[in-house]
């Protein structure tokens, strides 16, 4: 395990290490975007052209206040309005386990976009794992809060899964970052080995596959 | 419009304003207009707020609905009863900041608050113009405006600003001066007239045209077609709300009497409302005016104008940063067709952002306070403002 040091606390944690995969100056659409906490901190530390877009009228509301272009709207319909190649990076954090077509999804962000990055909460964390185990209960942790019958999350997802995701679908994974961190904490740890047991978070960086 | 005109609640205003006027074209350097014709000399009355800065780049232009004018905010005296119509949105420190930016609102061409328009003497004959005034479009009073802002020395408007009607000029001023604007804000507004609206227009038209007052057009010096024009506003300002405004605003309730009347008196609060919008609005509104803008609003479709192809191709000209906003209960201009633009901007790679505001209050809502529309609009007006700065 190697502790990492938050660069900047402005941002979670997760979306530190997907800032550090951004090259300065590029063009990104982010999908789900929230408030825009990601893109702004992008916008102002790289320079770079962001686009976002959101369902919620409120936290788009925020966003166009922040100085940021978003577009309210549902981001499965949204994607495909995009010529090919629009973007350097499109980023989907945090959305995966809500998406009704993930594959779709993922083709969409790699034709306008010439990355992709992905990041989801594990669900073969040990506690998710131990949860189930000792109580009989379906888990919730805080990476997934939720009820059954009250969650957003419509797919469980475990890192060893996205993988073989990958190539089902044909996407490359260009990088891989595992991490251990409270959803709202600033710091966090990457971890090296057995990921899929110890993570919280998978955050990858994905490309179209090479013919 | 006028009926929500109100007092700013803090009591922050840009103060005292002065209408003022602008004529061009005179002949024999006419205006051509886009039936054919020409015009001149042309008038534009205009107001003013703020300062223009050194470099001439803070410069915001207004741009009116149908029966909208020049009189965007302020009051003409110490003792004016009602401040302009945006008063909520333009002042001192307001959605548009007189503090920072430079504000234009002039009434449109074809207009009866001071613009030359069907009711203006014509030269050639002395008289009004009545229907001898040509059907202008949305386009002709761009290129109006345009004249304006050339005289006022501004080279590139920071942002032009406008809902309904004005919403469609700025979308015009977008594709035909698109070196011009550095941004927009087209507020619940469409890139062309519904069939519904179109037919909402058409019968309001129909209703002046039918008052035997209206006389072709030529009423000027006798009795106006003030029946005709009264159900027309009538017309409109039930395309204006919607259902659960009109539910919440009057549901079935009775106007001064606990029972029905059982003849044909107002017995219905809506009725009473839409009969005191009507008598109201022919004080201060001309009939001839009315159709001619709504006509031009009608005729006002991007695609058809500047690429028959799509709506698509005919962004591609546009250079301006964009904020859209459309409204929940707007059944004028429904949210689908402000995605349609929003759209076709995606499509040209334009830095755009859209958002649609939940709203009861149907069309109207653009002029209603709003803590969002406000806060949209001031976010964005100074980012873009900081960043043509920089």
């Amino acid at each position: 395990m190697s502790t990492m040091k938050p660069r900047d606390s402005e941002i979670r944690f997760d979306l530190q290490i997907i800032a550090s995969w951004i090259e300065p100056g590029s063009k990104v659409l982010g999908l789900g975007c929230g408030e825009g906490e990601l893109l702004h901190f992008l916008k102002k530390n790289k320079r770079v052209s962001c686009t976002g877009i959101e369902l919620n009228e409120a936290k788009v509301a925020k966003c166009i206040e922040k100085g940021l272009s978003v577009l309210q709207g549902d981001i499965n319909e949204e994607i495909l309005d995009y010529p090919d190649d629009s973007f350097d990076y499109v980023i989907l954090s945090q959305t995966l386990q809500q998406i009704y077509e993930p594959g779709e999804l993922i083709r969409s962000m790699l034709r306008i976009g010439k990355r992709g990055v992905v990041s989801f909460p594990n669900f073969s964390h040990w506690s998710v794992r131990l949860q189930l185990l000792t109580t009989g209960h379906a888990p919730i942790t805080k990476e997934l809060p939720y009820d059954w019958h009250n969650t957003p999350n419509i797919r469980v997802i475990a890192l060893k899964d996205f993988r073989r995701f990958s190539r089902e679908t044909g996407f490359s994974i260009l990088q891989e970052v595992a991490i251990n961190t409270d959803h709202h904490e600033k710091s966090g740890n990457i971890i090296k080995f057995f990921a899929n047991l110890r993570a919280t978070y998978g955050v990858f960086l994905i490309g179209k596959r090479k013919q | 419009m006028s009926e929500y005109i109100e007092h700013d609640r803090n009591g922050v205003s840009v103060g005292i304003v002065e209408r003022e006027l602008f004529t061009f074209a005179r002949p024999p350097k006419e205006m051509t207009l886009e039936n054919g014709s020409t015009l001149g000399p042309v008038t534009l009355a205009y107001e003013t707020y703020g300062e223009l800065n050194p470099d001439r780049s803070n410069a915001v232009l207004i741009l009116h609905a149908l029966s909208g004018d020049s009189h965007a905010a302020g009051y003409y005296s110490n003792d004016d009863a009602k401040p302009g119509w945006w008063e909520i949105m333009v002042g001192p420190g307001k959605g548009i900041d007189t503090n920072k930016y430079f504000v234009v609102c002039s009434n449109i061409l074809g207009s009866c608050m001071g613009s030359t328009g069907p009711g203006s003497m014509n030269p050639k004959t002395g008289r009004p113009f009545g229907l001898d005034f040509p059907v202008v479009t949305i386009g002709d009073m761009v290129t109006a405006q345009k004249a304006l802002i050339d005289h006022l020395g501004i080279e590139r408007l920071l942002a032009v600003v406008g809902g309904s009607i004005g919403g469609l000029q700025v979308l015009e001023w977008c594709l035909r001066y698109p070196d011009r604007i550095v941004s927009a804000i087209p507020l619940a507004t469409t890139p062309k007239h519904s069939a519904l609206t179109i037919a909402f227009n058409e019968v309001a038209r129909q209703a002046i045209m039918a008052d035997p007052n209206w006389n072709k057009g030529d009423y000027y010096r006798g009795a106006k077609p003030d029946l005709g024009l009264a159900v027309a506003r009538m017309i409109g300002h039930i395309t204006y709300l919607s259902d659960e405004s009109m539910r919440q605003k009057f549901g079935r309730r009775l106007q001064d009497r606990s029972d029905f009347s059982f003849n044909f008196d107002a017995d219905f609060q809506v009725e009473s409302y839409l009969r005191y919008q009507g008598s109201k609005f022919v004080e201060r509104f001309d009939a001839n005016s009315f159709l001619y803008i709504t006509k031009a609003a009608d005729y006002f479709d991007l695609t058809r104008q500047y690429d028959s192809s799509s709506l698509v191709k005919a962004f591609s000209r546009a250079m301006a940063k964009f904020l859209v906003v459309s409204f929940t209960s707007d059944w004028l201009y429904p949210t689908y067709q402000s995605k349609a633009m929003v759209k076709a901007m995606k499509k040209n790679g334009l830095d755009v952002s859209f958002c649609e505001i939940e709203a009861d209050w149907g069309h109207d809502a653009f002029l209603l306070p709003n803590e969002r529309l406000t806060a949209l609009i001031k976010g964005f007006l100074e980012h873009v403002y900081d960043e043509t700065e920089r």
